[in-house]
Parts: C-alpha cells; structure tokens; sequence
C-alpha cells in the first residue's frame, strides 16, 4: 500500500516530502490500528475476566455482601482486621505452608534423581521416559478418586500391604495427623510428570558434548552431575521451584474431594478457606479479602524466590 | 571397569524400576480394578490381578452414570478453549512481534504480569460476572473466561521472536499486509509452539476442577472431572464401577499424552526456561 503511493506521488517534485510525512503517519496510524486490532480479543478477555475482577475484589473486600453478591455496606478494613484477629486464618496459613513443604522440595529432589537417571544412554530408557510423564495427563479429580480408594481404612491397599507387612493399620486420611501427609503424598505423585518432563528437558537442552568433555577430563559420574550440570540446569529448577510454590498455594481439588479441609481443619489449605467463606458461607466481602491475602503473600513469595535465590542460579 | 560400569547400570536399573512401580501402581491398580467383576473386587484380601478381562463394569457405569454425556462436555469446553487460546494469544504474539504501535512494550509489561495474579483473586467476580450475564450451567460460561491465556501469549511470542526476520521484511516488499503475513507465514512456521500450546490449553481445559464445580449444577452441563468426584458419593459401593469410571475418564488424556507427550516437552521449556 505505501510503495504504491509512493509510486504515485514520487515525481511530483516539490510536494514530495510533505506527501512522504503524509503516508509516514498514515502508516504508523495503520501500524497502531492493526496492533490493536490484532490484540483486542485478549485485550477485552483480560480487561472482562482479569482487571475488572481484580479491581472488584478489591472494592468487594471493603463490604459486607449479602447472599446474592450484592454489596449490602461498607466495612472498611473490617473483614481484613477480623481476617488476622481469626484462628482459622492462621491454622490456614500453617497448613498451606506444611503442605507447600511437604510437596515442593521433595518433588524437585525426586524429579531431579528421576531426570538425571533417566538422561543415561542405557537401554529401555525411553519406556521409563514415558512412565515417569505418565502422570502429567492425570488431572487432581481423577488422582484423588484413585487415592481415596487406596487409603480407604479398612479395604484400601495401602492397608491391606502394611498389614501384610506386619505393621499396624494407618487412618490415612482421617487421623489428623496424617491427613495432610496423605495429601501430600498423593500431590506429589500427582506433581511428578510435570516435575520430571520439565527436569528431563532442562538436561535435554544442555547438550552431551560438556559431559563428554567433562568425562573425558576424568569427571566421574557424580561429580559431573553436582559440579557440572546443576548448575547448568539452575535455571530450570529455579522456574520449577517457583511454579510449584504458586501451584502448593493454589492446591484446591485434592483437599475438596479427599477430606474437605477436616479433620479438624488439618488441611484446610487456603483456597479451601476461599471457597468456603465465598462459595459455602456466602461472604463473598470476606472472601475478596482472603483472595487478596493469598494474592499479596504470592507475590511476596515469588519476590524473595527471585531476590535472594536467582543470585545462585546460573544463566549462560 | 566394565565390572564397575554393570554394577553402576544395574543399580540405575534397579532404582528406575522401583520408581516405576510408584509411579505406575496406582494408574494399574485402577485400570485392574475396573476389570474386575463386582464379588472379585470385594473379596478379602483384595485381588491384585482380575481373573479375565471383564467388561461389564464399563457397561454398568455408564448405565448408571452419564459418563457420555460429561465426557462430551468436557470435550467441548475443552477443545473450544484449546482453539480460541490458540487463535487470540497467536494473534496477540503476532502483535507484540511484527506490529510497531504504541504503548506495545507497556501491554506487554502488564500482559505478563498477570501471570502473577492467581486465579482464585478473580474467581469470586467472575462468578458473580458469569451470574448476573445468565451463564451459570452454560457451555460459554465454562469457556469465555478461559480463551485468553498470558501463559500462551508469552510462549508464542517468544517462538515468533525465533522466525527469521528477514521473512517478514521480504513479505513486507512484496506488498504482504500483516493479515496475510499473520495467517500465510507466521502461523505455518510455528506449528510445533501452536501444536505444544493446544496440548497444554487441552490438558489443563480438560482437568479443570473449581471452576466447573462453581458454575455447572445440571447433569447436563456437568464436566468429567466433577462427574468423577460425585461417583463416590453416589449410592454405590462398588469400588470396581467408580474405578472404571475413573478408567474411562483417563483414557483421552492418556491418549492424547502419548500423541502430544514430544510436543509438550520441547514446547514447553522453550517458552519458559530460554525466556
């Protein structure tokens, strides 16, 4: 379209290079026009179901709503200061923090162990390849219909091999005790294709020809991998640590189906608290604020990761 | 040496099959148990192996439960999810690569950082959104709020940024508007990111779990994934039907797994870890 004004108007001498400003800002004017035009299906979708929700919550969290999601009066920093003055909130927060404990460092180490053995060039590997991404197709409602049946008392098999075993039967999901380790059990289980698929293709991407160097220099198998390609692979442990931390703090479905935040609010993990001050209790200005908690401690979480850890990862 | 590298081998073997089993006993459990008739799968002790290949319990679940029927939901919530995060985040790349307009690296900027933003902060409006508009138990309230995605636009963006430039510089002489340069070579050349983003919007679509739980309440618009949780609470016991209902539901992902498992893997850590 331009050259072909510029065809046009090329040999008009003296009104050259006004005509050449004119289509210059034509142009850019068509650049911006076809810039929005080709983002303003996201632009609209993240301004309907992203900004406005964002701002709403906030303005939400400064009400009392009744059951309907009307704003029946404003609280101020009511539901905030009765947030941090509850127990419940504070039992929440625990939990989710022991659950992000239990599930992320030992699903890192394990997918590491995993990819590492799995990145051999001996035989069959590519079977144990897929095993080990097996679970990436699982999804935390089907995972957790499993699980139940495995932890059931008195028919699972968990407790059929215990016993079998010799040992005394274990209340996997209902023995507060154990509750949230069975759940983090079953999370990681669940989290390790993911881990591992991430992990494996992190090693994938080094290249062989710095560990044949690094054998050929006499570098033996262990200290290749601790000295040599840890480092290398910093960077994606790193992304996978900061996912898996948001992913703990989000963890919603496996706590719904297996033990509903019980017993004796042993894992009720925060998202739980979310849907049941919103979606079972109705305080939908309660439950704004709980969300923007969630929200700021995320954010808070993934500033440290990225202020105090990322100095020891690696980038080439 | 070679004493040494056969031990070393065998102990990697040796680790990697325990391992395996973990990994693999509950997905064979559920798979063996739903080939179970019903008085096999309640025997005490429990059978680790079915005595036939018994395919009855799939007919009696999907009698007893419109398994078809969330299965089909789910289908289509997730393929119109997968198709729409496809089209508007390549177009939405496409913008952030080729097209010089104003306030580009600003959008860019905010685009990504909602990434950060969990989504439970917005669920709660976006609940009463989908509410006030009569979407609730509706196909477009499952999907809508999905379609676009600040995860597939980043990934995308970051494989376009890969495409030769001079492509586009030679399109541009030959007259090639951003619409036929969009559609004609940007979007061929990028099969394998489009391909590694579909199986992913796919696969979460497919697992999605509180948002369906919240805004489905018929049968009828019911996904699988809600549909498998209620299996238990239903009024049978018999392990082996919820299971095989389980099995039903796994199959799809697991295909499409195996179909997409080399596109996701090299897909994926592109757009993540080189960013």
């Amino acid at each position: 379209m331009n050259t072909t004004h510029r065809e046009v108007y090329g040999s008009m001498g003296t009104q050259k290079s006004i005509v050449r400003k004119h289509t210059k800002r034509l142009s850019i004017l068509k650049e911006n026009a076809a810039g929005y035009a080709f983002l303003a299906p996201s632009l609209i979708l993240f301004s309907v179901f992203l900004f406005y929700p964002l701002i709403q919550s906030i303005y939400l969290s400064f009400h009392l709503t009744d059951p309907r999601g009307n704003v029946a009066s404003f609280v101020g920093l009511d539901n905030f200061t009765q947030l941090f003055a509850s127990p419940v909130f504070w039992n929440s927060l625990s939990v989710t923090m022991k659950f992000t404990l239990l599930t992320v460092p030992a699903g890192i180490v394990a997918g590491l162990l995993l990819a590492a053995l799995t990145h051999t060039k001996l035989k069959g590997m590519s079977i144990f390849r897929f095993i080990f991404s097996l679970p990436v197709a699982l999804s935390v409602s089907t995972s957790s219909v499993i699980w139940m049946m495995l932890y059931h008392p008195t028919t699972g098999m968990f407790n059929y091999f215990l016993s079998k075993l010799g040992a005394a039967p274990v209340q996997w999901l209902i023995d507060p005790t154990w509750a949230l380790i069975s759940i983090s059990i079953m999370t990681a289980w669940m989290n390790s294709g993911f881990n591992y698929i991430l992990l494996l293709s992190g090693l994938q991407g080094i290249g062989d020809d710095i560990r044949d160097s690094a054998r050929i220099d006499g570098s033996g198998p262990f200290r290749t991998f601790f000295r040599i390609l840890l480092p290398l692979l910093s960077p994606t442990v790193f992304f996978l640590t900061v996912v898996s931390v948001m992913n703990a703090f989000q963890s919603f479905g496996q706590i719904h189906i297996l033990t509903k935040g019980g017993p004796a609010g042993s894992t009720e993990v925060f998202v739980y608290s979310i849907y049941k001050e919103a979606f079972v209790n109705y305080q939908f200005g309660t439950g704004s604020a709980l969300a923007l908690v969630l929200f700021a401690m995320i954010l808070l979480l993934t500033w440290i990761q990225f202020r105090f850890i990322e100095k020891k990862v690696h980038y080439q | 040496m070679t004493a040494n590298r056969l031990l070393r081998a065998s102990l990697i073997y040796f680790v990697l099959i325990i391992a395996a089993t973990i990994v693999l006993y509950p997905l064979a459990y559920t798979f063996l148990a739903s080939l179970m008739t019903s008085e096999e799968s309640s025997v005490y002790p429990p059978k680790l192996f079915p005595s036939g290949f018994y395919l009855g319990t799939f007919r009696t679940v999907l009698d007893l439960v419109p398994l078809q029927s969330f299965i089909m939901n789910s289908f289509v919530v997730s393929a119109a999810i997968m198709a729409g995060q496809v089209l508007i985040a390549s177009m939405a790349a496409y913008a952030f690569v080729y097209v010089a307009f104003r306030g580009r690296a600003l959008l860019f900027a905010i685009f990504l950082s909602t990434m950060m933003i969990p989504w439970e902060v917005t669920i709660i409006p976006n609940y009463l959104t989908i509410k006030s508009w009569e979407w609730l138990d509706s196909y477009q309230g499952l999907t809508v709020p999905f379609l676009a995605s600040a995860f597939g636009i980043f990934l995308l963006r970051q494989f376009f940024m890969q495409l030769p430039r001079e492509l586009f510089e030679a399109a541009k002489i030959d007259g090639c508007g951003h619409v036929r340069h969009f559609l004609r070579i940007v979007l061929p050349l990028s099969r394998p990111a489009l391909a590694s983003l579909a199986v992913y919007a796919f696969l979460n679509a497919w697992n999605m779990y509180l948002w369906p739980l919240l805004v489905t309440s018929s049968d009828k618009m019911r996904t699988v994934q809600i549909g498998i949780s209620m299996l238990q609470f239903e009024e049978m016991t018999s392990w082996n039907l919820v299971l095989a209902g389980v099995s039903l539901v796994l199959l799809p992902s697991l295909l499409l797994l195996i179909l997409g498992l080399k596109q996701l893997v090299g897909g994926l850590t592109a757009g993540a870890i080189k960013g």
